[in-house]
């Protein structure tokens, strides 16, 4: 397993050639998908709506958790010890 | 029927006090046998359900077996995890913290199967005080002994929330049944109920104790810790507040909160934390829809977080154990080290993450398949916003800084190994079970309360929607990894209030009230004490000679036996003697359910 982890991280483009390529055939599938179930009209008639919406998710909670940790919580790590 | 009732929490409390009896080889097989033979009494009492252990306490009648579906559910993860758990601390020497364990399973299980609120609240606080003490065992961490007051302070305080609550009910209403509460009544002790059963779930504002007290547990003591507290709290939500609307709102505000401090975190056991109180959001959401298929959502993903969380806090404190490290900033580069553990992070990992055939996948997406059904689309879309971050933590940042980023430190690297052979065991089947839970979801769902109201996870919408939100995700880690590196600062939280409150309270206490004793001290010496001093030198003479060699010197007796007592028992050290008071609950609890 180790050694399975090295060749991978040797290959760094290959492998996110793989990931890309991966992730299109998930988008290109979910347009097969029946969406008659869906609960709202976005899900409908947005291709690869849950996509849009997992990158944009979390995109926004990275920036929103970096600027809500710089807008003034954050304290020396023995701020408690004196 | 009655007669074939042993209460669960019995063997455990019975277990744990024979414990310190028992020396090796016996030891390690005791200690499995006490956790199996219970969870082999909750699995019988799974199939014999009913009301058992009814007895008549003063004006009161108590129940101490209402076993359900919904209960029924509950108590046999916990005993599970109980087995797993131990099975994890096998190799502690220390038989405080194993007892200390098992009273507080103990306390979950009696909580869970409590039938109105004054057993509840005694099994409630033998939980709180005994998970104090896995908290205090932890010898490694210097600030474990603040930590764990602080712990039990709050908890303390959540507890008085309940007993308030349901004596103000006992006297509205007459009753001291522990059931669903009239949401529509309004009243006061609702609200008291509510809170105090809000606090031990973490529910935001009332949620700072869980990343303090976690990180500084025992390593095996968290383990413990990470499964029993907020799910035990989960399970009286959805018994007492069910369809509580307000819970919606607090349970989508948590899951958002607890992630996006799980983001910036920088220590592994709090990031974890941080996560419990994401996922215990989206259980307590599930509970203030409060249909059938949420509450089934709720209790299926209880039972699926205990398995994975547990899962990660053994992965974490396998790291924590063989590094003596637990800040990512210190961390990195172990995958060369720690094969196992590494294996066994990234399965917790994908099933926090619900990926398809893991456990989270078949249990998270029915609270918010449920949410969609009530048109209750706002916290349809935050929830599932909230599972894209769950995955960009647990899945991505953990094994990340922990194992494959650069290592921080190639000393660290250098001491690290795959923990002994019971961690890694613990691991393996908390791992299989969440792989069995999320391929053979049936299994799950047979046990959840409502039989009629069951949701089919394999969809092909459904899991095209997951597969797109996960592989997206992952691209956004890519994209913006380095704003995801770890840094050594702590971010402040609403413990402030009391930490700080509490430093400005001891100041206040140590300059001008310690200066007004002391000049009170002062003049009472000057003035008061040495005419007090002569007369009482008379009396106690006389009453020493005179009076108790008249009544054949027991005053003497009395005192020497006050001594021995004194040095037995109260050696100054506050732990012990809570230990000794819980201890004598404990007992106390025994007699009554025997009687």
């Amino acid at each position: 397993m180790i050694q399975f982890i090295d060749f991978l991280k040797e290959r760094g483009r290959e492998v996110r050639y793989i990931i890309y390529g991966t992730m299109a055939a998930i988008v290109i599938w979910s347009m097969t998908v029946d969406t008659s179930h869906a609960h709202t009209w976005v899900e409908k008639y947005i291709p690869g709506f849950w996509a849009i919406f997992g990158l944009a998710s979390c995109t926004v909670l990275i920036f929103f958790a970096r600027w809500f940790g710089s807008a003034g919580i954050e304290r020396e790590e023995d701020y408690y010890d004196e | 029927m009655t007669n074939s009732f042993f209460h669960p929490s019995l063997l455990l409390i019975c277990g744990g006090l024979l414990l310190p009896f028992i020396k090796e080889p016996f030891r390690k097989p005791y200690l499995l046998l006490v956790p199996i033979l219970t969870f082999v009494d909750v699995v019988y009492l799974g199939f014999n359900q009913g009301i058992y252990g009814e007895v008549a306490f003063l004006d009161w009648q108590l129940t101490f077996g209402r076993i359900d579906g919904l209960s029924n559910v509950f108590a046999f993860i916990m005993a599970l995890m109980a087995i797993l758990a131990t099975l994890y601390s096998l190799q502690v020497e220390d038989f405080w913290q194993q007892m200390a364990a098992w009273f507080y399973v103990a306390g979950s299980i009696g909580a869970i199967y409590a039938g109105d609120y004054l057993s509840l609240f005694l099994f409630w606080e033998i939980m709180a005080f005994a998970s104090t003490f896995l908290v205090w065992c932890n010898r490694d961490e210097k600030e474990a002994t603040a930590a764990g007051f602080r712990y039990l302070l709050v908890h303390t305080f959540g507890g008085l929330l309940l007993l308030s609550g349901f004596v103000l009910r006992y006297q509205a209403t007459g009753s001291i049944a522990f059931e669903l509460l009239d949401y529509e009544t309004h009243t006061a002790y609702n609200w008291l109920i509510m809170s105090g059963l809000m606090l031990n779930a973490a529910v935001v504002p009332l949620h700072s104790w869980l990343p303090d007290a976690y990180s500084k547990a025992t390593i095996g003591g968290a383990v413990f810790m990470c499964a029993f507290t907020t799910k035990t709290a989960v399970y009286t939500l959805a018994r007492a507040c069910a369809g509580f609307d307000i819970l919606i709102v607090l349970g989508v505000a948590m899951a958002i909160y607890g992630i996006v401090y799980a983001i910036i975190e920088n220590d592994i056991r709090r990031l974890l934390g941080w996560e419990i109180i994401s996922q215990v959001g989206y259980m307590v959401a599930g509970v203030g829809i409060g249909t059938a298929l949420a509450i089934n959502g709720a209790a299926a993903h209880a039972f699926a977080h205990i398995l994975y969380k547990g899962l990660l806090f053994m992965g974490a404190g396998a790291v924590i154990q063989m590094t003596g490290k637990s800040r990512f900033t210190e961390l990195g580069g172990l995958y060369k080290k720690m094969p196992v553990t590494m294996l066994f992070i990234i399965i917790g990992g994908v099933s926090v993450s619900a990926f398809p055939f893991f456990s989270g996948f078949v249990s998270k997406s029915i609270i918010i398949a449920a949410s969609y059904e009530e048109h209750l689309l706002w916290a349809g879309f935050l929830l599932t916003m909230v599972s894209a971050g769950t995955f960009l933590v647990a899945g991505l940042r953990l094994p990340w800084l922990i194992f494959f980023c650069e290592p921080n430190s190639a000393e660290v690297v250098e001491r690290a190994a795959d923990p002994p052979w019971n961690m890694q065991a613990a691991m393996i089947v908390a791992g299989l079970l969440c792989f069995l839970l999320g391929a053979l979801y049936p299994l799950l769902y047979s046990m959840l309360p409502y039989q009629d109201a069951l949701y089919h996870p394999y969809s092909a919408y459904h899991l095209s929607e997951t597969l797109q939100i996960l592989a997206f995700t992952a691209l956004g880690f890519i994209f913006f990894r380095n704003r995801l590196v770890a840094r050594p600062i702590i971010n402040l939280d609403l413990d402030w209030f009391y930490r700080r409150g509490g430093q400005a309270f001891q100041w206040l206490a140590k300059y001008p009230i310690q200066w007004l004793d002391t000049i009170w001290g002062k003049a009472y010496r000057v003035v008061g004490l040495l005419s007090l001093m002569t007369t009482a030198r008379f009396s106690a003479w006389f009453d020493w000679h005179g009076i108790d060699g008249f009544l054949d010197g027991s005053a003497r007796g009395v005192r020497s036996l006050g001594r021995l007592v004194a040095r037995v028992l109260q050696r100054g050290q506050i732990q012990h003697t809570l230990a000794y008071t819980v201890t004598f609950v404990a007992l106390v609890l025994i007699a009554f359910i025997w009687m």
